[in-house]
């Protein structure tokens, strides 16, 4: 495989990992008024690995592109993804409206396909809905293999082939693929960096798009109906076991065993 | 109006009284946002100023060397500099929001950050030539060389002008003789700005500043200060034996050394004001979510009317001076200096982050009585703002005597 490395990022600006979320008052969703939003964690970690094998592959890697489906809130999600080392970046705007991930994979799909992106490494999940679907989407819209919960990722730039390692119930696994692909990131792949200030003020001059849904024909209406949202309720106190035996008795009380 | 929202966070990280989103200082600085300098330096200080380095360097009184790269690397030692020497020129406003970030996660490090980037870079970018910037500001900007600014003297503190530091005019140069004392980074500086008397009989109109580099022969650190507080913040007594100093180092006009001085003593104060203001938050980061988990009577102790009343100032207090020195700040980068308001920024600050220090320890009880937590940390460090810079004594005489200036 001769051609470069155009790698795109998809990112999503959620309620920041440190705020507790409280449901409002209506019942349908979380409180946003006055909270705290960043770029979700898993996403994060996709700008680093994106950055680093850039980094690390010198002149493989042709552009990175940073891609947010959001209000226009969401450039400063972007913004502080070019800080960190992106290209470029485009802002597909939604207003307020919530996407599912279906919508927002069918977008990112039909963008991969305008920018020519040979490989797509995003979070394998956003914290404010862990779906974890958007990655597994887009590989299945684009046809393209995908590995996802990636833990570590190894790529041969001039075979096109991708080893990555991944996490799973039993431990990790190994997979390889090739060229385009997806990847979806998980926290142990690495650990994001901070953009310097000097970064911070290059980013502004760095190119940022905005794009409508309807430019990349995709309808954002919801399949899904949010019935209820309400908080889980309050864990009950544990019991205290004294020994392997009381504990092997008590979980065959409550048919666990 | 400046609003807050307080955010209820994990008990994994303290919580973060938020910071009202402020409008940029005006058009001279419309590029830089604050709010951004400040996201990006609490970002620095979650992954190199963690809470435990915080309360390391307070145990072991040494500063972590290898942070000044990391600062340097971040963009974050020339925020007043010029470009040209890789600084950001982004203002005084923005110095502050970062020194303020800095001091919340540790007193000390923000204190010898602002030695570097506030008394030492600052004055160079004020009052060098461009021979002497291109020598040595772009090093400390860089992090890759360390700053200081050596004024005080042991018997000439308050009285800093009586200083018996002298620099003898020589063939080529000078030789400087004498000692200082209090000197923040002193240590281990590799650049300092020196004041010494050129002109011993012209008492205050005899003082001239000077470079001078760590490696001039003669010059030494006679000894590191174990202090109360600011323990991290290396501060040193230094002594210059016939250390010659070539004429190409004379910093500023001869003689006018005390110009130099005093203009830098007006920003100086500014900008230091925001260590304070850190440090109130950090108390309150602290006491806050401390207060809301600690039950007694069946209830949290925030639910206690006096506990809440003691809150209501704590956040007062740090409200108000952050506002005060918010508005002195966009001031001067509006270019008016006002030495009232920038006396005043640091003298309220200083002495209302010592109260609120205070508050902390006493709504934290016995907890906050220990080492292992932060508030007896940060009353140690805060009470030194109320004496470095100007004792609080002198901001008010100058304060006094200015209206007096006013009215003559």
């Amino acid at each position: 495989m001769s051609s470069k490395l155009r790698i795109m990022v998809p990112v999503k600006r959620a309620i920041d990992f440190a705020v507790k979320p409280r449901v409002n008052s209506a019942k349908t969703g979380v409180e946003t008024a006055g909270v705290k939003f960043s770029i979700n964690p898993f996403d994060d970690i996709a700008v680093e690995e994106a950055v680093k094998i850039k980094e690390a592959k010198k002149g493989a890697v042709e552009s990175i592109h940073v891609v947010s489906a959001g209000s226009s809130k969401a450039q400063e999600v972007l913004r502080q993804s070019l800080a960190k080392g992106c290209d470029t970046s485009t802002l597909i705007d939604v207003g307020d409206a919530s996407v599912e991930p279906l919508t927002v994979a069918k977008m990112l799909a039909k963008l991969a396909e305008e920018d020519k992106s040979n490989l797509i490494i995003l979070g394998k999940q956003a914290i404010d809905d862990d779906s974890n679907h958007t990655g597994q989407m887009l590989a299945g819209l684009l046809n393209w293999p995908q590995v996802t919960a990636a833990s570590k990722v190894d790529i041969n730039e001039s075979t096109g082939e991708v080893t990555v390692e991944h996490e799973v119930d039993g431990g990790f696994e190994t997979v390889s693929a090739s060229l385009p692909m997806i990847i979806t990131t998980d926290l142990r792949l690495n650990t994001p960096r901070y953009a310097t200030l000097p970064n911070i003020m290059k980013a502004k001059k760095k190119p940022l798009k905005t794009v409508k849904p309807a430019d990349l024909g995709v309808d954002i209406a919801g399949r899904l109906e949010t019935v209820s949202v309400s908080e889980p309720p309050p864990r009950p106190a544990g019991i205290k076991v004294n020994s392997v035996d009381e504990l092997i008795a008590k979980l065959k009380e409550r048919g666990a065993l | 109006m400046l609003r807050t929202n307080f955010l209820r966070t994990s008990t994994r990280t303290a919580t973060r009284v938020a910071a009202p989103r402020l409008a940029t200082s005006q058009v001279r600085f419309a590029h830089i946002d604050a709010e951004e300098l400040r996201d990006a330096t609490v970002a620095f200080c979650q992954a190199e100023i963690p809470r435990e380095l915080a309360f390391e360097v307070d145990r072991t009184n040494t500063f972590p060397h290898d942070l000044w790269k990391k600062f340097g690397e971040a963009g974050l030692l020339g925020i007043t500099a010029p470009e040209k020497y890789g600084g950001l020129d982004a203002g005084y406003l923005a110095h502050c929001v970062v020194l303020e970030e800095i001091s919340r996660a540790s007193g000390s490090i923000g204190l010898s950050y602002a030695a570097h980037s506030q008394l030492c870079v600052n004055q160079l970018t004020l009052h060098a030539n461009e021979k002497q910037k291109e020598k040595y500001l772009a090093p400390l900007v860089s992090g890759d060389k360390v700053g200081a600014l050596a004024m005080s003297e042991a018997g000439a503190g308050s009285d800093v002008v009586s200083m018996r530091t002298r620099a003898d005019k020589v063939d080529g140069g000078y030789l400087l003789n004498g000692t200082k004392m209090w000197i923040t980074n002193g240590p281990t500086a590799d650049t300092l700005v020196v004041y010494a008397k050129t002109d011993p009989a012209a008492g205050k109109s005899g003082i001239t500043a000077f470079i001078v580099e760590k490696g001039f022969k003669g010059f030494k650190v006679e000894r590191k200060l174990d202090k109360f507080g600011m323990r991290g913040s290396d501060t040193g007594e230094l002594v210059f034996e016939d250390v010659f100093i070539p004429e190409e180092n004379v910093l500023g006009p001869l003689n006018k050394g005390v110009y130099v001085l005093m203009k830098g003593l007006d920003l100086e104060r500014l900008v230091l004001s925001a260590g304070p203001i850190g440090l109130m938050r950090a108390a309150l980061d602290e006491t806050l979510p401390y207060v809301h988990t600690r039950q007694q009577f069946g209830k949290p102790i925030a639910h206690q009317q006096l506990v809440q009343g003691r809150l209501a100032d704590m956040y007062t207090k740090f409200a108000a001076s952050r506002a005060f020195v918010y508005n002195t700040a966009k001031d001067c980068d509006n270019g008016k200096v006002d030495t009232k308001d920038c006396a005043g920024a640091i003298l309220y600050a200083a002495e209302r982050a010592t109260e609120v220090a205070l508050d902390a320890i006493q709504l934290m009880g016995g907890m906050g009585y220990m080492n292992e937590t932060s508030p007896g940390r940060i009353l140690r460090d805060a009470k030194l703002y109320e004496i470095g810079a100007g004792t609080s004594e002198i901001r008010r005489m100058v304060i006094g005597r200015a209206f007096n200036k006013e009215y003559k």
